[in-house]
């Protein structure tokens, strides 16, 4: 066990845990976040995409080690009453089906228009390639990033 | 990540250098005639001495680089030396899952960076590999569908191989994390043949003998490969 302290969604967190526990796990099982999700396990879904020190990684294999002293920000830290742009095209335009696929596919999207806050189709097609939604929602996906980035 | 087929091998290795426990084919000396080398495992490489006695010095040097091929053209090595714009997995050499691409610096685009997933490590957790830096070759060093003789002149030319002078590549194959993957690929990967050691003797001695390329079995004229 080795102690880690780092910043999640502005609150700094110690945690004593093994240096290889996936961050995922520290974030749902002993932080307590559960809206990032665990899909695959192996890096190849994109459900447990957060952002450390601004980069989006994807948290089921990312080892807590990697994490220590940087900032994370998950689902529930994008913004203080869900008003971020992307979670209100969301909701405007009905995006999810069953949803386990969004916290991850939200911040992919977030962390893409954050470095490109006007994407192309094209753009944003090889940045969520990675995010996979077994509904089938891709089209609505991409309208909303659309429509988060002012983008008619 | 679905497993891999055990054992099984790149279709240029297939090709080219038979599967892990049969015996690797003699060495190519340039197409002239030479003493036998020693026999050695498809797992493994042969070390420079093997090669002394190859009279000639710039034979003895196409011989060594034919051998350190057997790394180049490995899956591990290839994989992310890809001619397109994704690198490619596996032993089999499928398509990288999830569909990546270069980017504009070859560590992917944002939202799916190399690194977003691949960590400085092998995980104990999960098969996705990792070692520092993990990134593709840049698209002028592409080695995929290439022959040796023709990586052979793409790694000595400095418009092709980074600003490398032939030092660094001796450098690089020797001692670079990232190379030094292909010999502990973690999961079920094939590693390369023989060791980074082995593998970075073998370039020093090619670069010591002069750097000689084999010649490019497409050119009727027997010179070396310029492209």
């Amino acid at each position: 066990m080795t102690t880690f302290t780092l910043r999640v969604n502005g609150t700094e967190q110690k945690l004593d845990v093994d240096p290889d526990m996936p961050l995922l796990w520290a974030l749902r099982d002993v932080i307590g976040l559960t809206g990032t999700k665990f899909g695959c396990g192996q890096a190849l879904c994109g459900a447990c995409v957060v952002h450390l020190n601004g980069e989006p990684v994807r948290a089921c294999v990312t080892p807590i080690r990697r994490a220590a002293g940087g900032t994370v920000i998950t689902i529930e830290g994008l913004s203080p009453d869900g008003s971020h742009p992307l979670q209100k095209a969301w909701v405007e335009l009905g995006v999810p089906q069953c949803g386990f696929c969004q916290s991850g596919q939200i911040m992919s999207a977030a962390a893409l228009l954050a470095k490109k806050p006007h994407p192309t189709d094209a753009e944003i097609d090889e940045s969520l390639a990675g995010n996979l939604c077994r509904c089938g929602t891709y089209t609505r996906i991409r309208a909303a990033v659309k429509k988060a980035s002012g983008t008619p | 990540m679905i497993p891999t087929v055990r054992g099984a091998c790149c279709t240029l290795g297939l090709l080219l250098f038979g599967c892990g426990g049969s015996p690797a084919p003699e060495a190519s000396t340039g197409g002239k005639e030479g003493p036998p080398l020693p026999p050695v495992a498809a797992s493994d490489l042969r070390a420079p001495e093997a090669f002394a006695g190859i009279s000639d010095t710039a034979e003895r040097s196409r011989a060594l680089f034919a051998e350190a091929s057997r790394v180049i053209l490995h899956p591990r090595c290839l994989n992310c030396h890809p001619a397109g714009d994704a690198p490619h997995q596996r032993d089999e050499m499928t398509m990288h899952e999830p569909p990546v691409v270069r980017g504009p610096e070859d560590k992917g685009v944002v939202g799916v960076e190399c690194t977003s997933c691949h960590q400085d490590r092998n995980p104990v957790l999960a098969r996705v590999p990792g070692a520092p830096k993990w990134h593709l070759a840049p698209k002028i060093m592409a080695w995929e569908g290439r022959s040796a003789a023709a990586i052979c002149a793409q790694v000595k030319d400095p418009a092709r191989n980074g600003g490398k002078s032939l030092q660094d590549i001796v450098e690089h194959a020797g001692h670079d994390a990232l190379v030094g993957w292909a010999w502990s690929p973690g999961a079920d990967r094939a590693p390369a043949p023989g060791s980074q050691a082995k593998f970075g003797a073998l370039v020093a001695a090619w670069v010591a003998t002069g750097a000689a390329c084999p010649p490019d079995k497409s050119d009727k004229s027997g010179k070396e490969a310029t492209r």
